[in-house]
């Protein structure tokens, strides 16, 4: 299949709208984690010092390892598979959250350590695999040199604009309408919605990285 | 146009009250906390800007007589068991309620859970609060003490649910599964006395909350007070011929504290007077700070 005029393996609307798509899920589920530990670890601040911690270390780890895997034949399908590894690994959050957190409790005293072993058993694989998502779609789209600025700070916009969302969404309205498993389904949706979105996008411009009878698709 | 600016001022300047002196104000992790003299009144509260809330006065010249009405409210539990030997209070405040238990009850064991360390010192420091042998104060969130209680066992005859009277509303506090853990840690024959919301949406909902974790309630209310507080203990509630006979053994030992006690029975309701059909508010489901007003 002959590749599209552009160059990148996707378009930019495409990539913008799956960068909006995993800024607004992180902030989501950072949101609930407060409200997740709070039957076991308590509503004070140290709380929220775990959970933020944690998302800061594992986005950063995200960074890292999503830089270093854009090195290698940048394709959607990779891409695709941040999406589908993020939401499966988000699924023991909303599975598993009184199992992981009950022994972690009763292991550790001290709450602010407590809170801080539960947000990295819940939250630092899903963070981690979002986190990968922002350095690889800026190479996606960075076709030369001299834009590669420009698509940083395109993507850096769209995707902090929708933690935005996610943040003011999740804490004002939510929360009011739904329960907090259900809103975690609704994220997690949504990520599957966004790495299907990926997958049709790259199969049209047969970016998908894979060569099936001498054939890009 | 004008005179609605004016009537604005007067209201402004009506609903601020007469200014006593401030001796102590600090930022806390988790308020801004004030305490003002006032003659011989002296008072703390929290989030001094947002509209002034006491969160516990003191009477200088009569310290062990309590102020508030919700404060003397808390204390219609003893209708219920009169000899508590081990009561826990969830919010120090002031610590006007767990020193009154002290004063009754020197040898029943008291603890005392505060999630802001800077409460305790204040208590200490200007509201004559003192730890003794068998009173203890242990900074923590209340969800967290009370689990590790249920876990360890431990029970108490005497409950006093008082963290929801500051600015925001802890809502890990407002859920079922929160009462239901409160529940495991009451003694067959122990009370549980809760200082909840009288206003607002958030009444029907920790209303609905209540009666499904205890099936039935005193509601508690004095025209006086802004305040609301739910009695209740495990299995069928007491004839209110018991609470009256409770009141007129006990009145006499509380009279000193200004407890009102022979009112009291009357003014305890199992009316429901709440709008049945609100949604109860559950661990995945407590959205107590956005159904406030």
């Amino acid at each position: 299949m002959a590749k599209a005029a552009n160059n990148s393996p996707l378009a930019r609307p495409i990539v913008a709208t799956v960068a909006f798509v995993s800024g607004f899920c992180i902030m989501t589920v950072e949101m609930l984690g407060a409200r997740i530990m709070a039957p076991y670890f308590g509503g004070s601040v140290s709380v929220w010092g775990s959970i933020i911690t944690v998302f800061m270390l594992a986005l950063a780890l995200g960074y890292l390892f999503g830089g270093r895997l854009s090195m290698r034949n940048p394709n959607a399908l990779v891409f695709a598979s941040f999406y589908v590894s993020a939401a499966l690994f988000s699924l023991p959050i909303i599975l598993f959250a009184d199992a992981i957190m009950r022994p972690i409790f009763l292991a550790v005293e001290d709450a602010r350590y407590g809170s801080l072993l539960a947000s990295v058993v819940m939250f630092s694989v899903p963070t981690t695999l979002l986190g990968m998502i922002s350095p690889y779609s800026v190479r996606l789209l960075v076709e030369r040199e001299e834009h590669s600025g420009q698509m940083a700070g395109l993507l850096f916009f769209v995707s902090t604009i929708g933690s935005a969302a996610g943040t003011l969404g999740t804490s004002f309205y939510f929360v009011l309408w739904f329960e907090v498993n259900r809103i975690l389904w609704g994220a997690v949706t949504a990520l599957l919605i966004a790495a299907a979105i990926i997958l049709v996008a790259g199969y049209m411009r047969g970016s998908l990285g894979l060569r099936v009878r001498g054939h890009e698709i | 146009m004008k005179s609605r600016l004016f009537s604005g001022l007067l209201m402004l300047m009506l609903a601020v009250p007469a200014a006593g002196e401030v001796i102590h104000q600090e930022r806390s992790l988790y308020r801004d906390i004030t305490v003002e003299q006032n003659g011989p009144r002296r008072c703390l509260i929290f989030n001094v800007h947002r509209g002034d809330r006491n969160q516990t006065c003191i009477d200088l010249n009569e310290p062990e007589r309590l102020v508030f009405s919700y404060t003397r409210m808390s204390f219609a539990g003893l209708l219920l068991n009169s000899e508590p030997e081990s009561i826990l209070v969830a919010g120090l405040g002031g610590g006007s309620i767990p020193m009154t238990f002290s004063d009754l009850f020197p040898d029943a064991r008291i603890d005392v859970i505060e999630i802001d360390p800077a409460v305790v010192s204040v208590a200490k420091d200007f509201f004559l609060f003192e730890e003794t042998a068998n009173m203890r104060v242990y900074v923590n969130d209340a969800r967290v003490f009370i689990k590790r209680a249920g876990l360890e066992g431990r029970k108490y005859d005497y409950i006093v649910l008082d963290a929801f009277t500051g600015d925001y509303i802890p809502e890990h506090l407002l859920t079922r599964e929160f009462l239901e853990e409160v529940k495991q840690i009451l003694n067959p024959d122990g009370v549980l006395v809760a200082n909840t919301f009288s206003t607002s949406r958030l009444y029907d909902h920790e209303s609905v909350t209540y009666q499904r974790v205890w099936n039935e309630f005193y509601n508690f209310k004095l025209p006086a007070s802004g305040n609301r507080i739910i009695i209740t203990r495990i299995g069928a509630l007491p004839p209110r011929g018991d609470l009256t006979g409770a009141a007129r053994r006990l009145a006499e030992r509380v009279e000193k504290y200004g407890i009102p006690l022979l009112e009291y029975p009357a003014r305890m309701s199992t009316r429901v007077d709440w709008d049945m059909s609100r949604r109860i508010l559950t661990d995945q489901y407590s959205p107590g700070n956005l159904l406030r007003d």
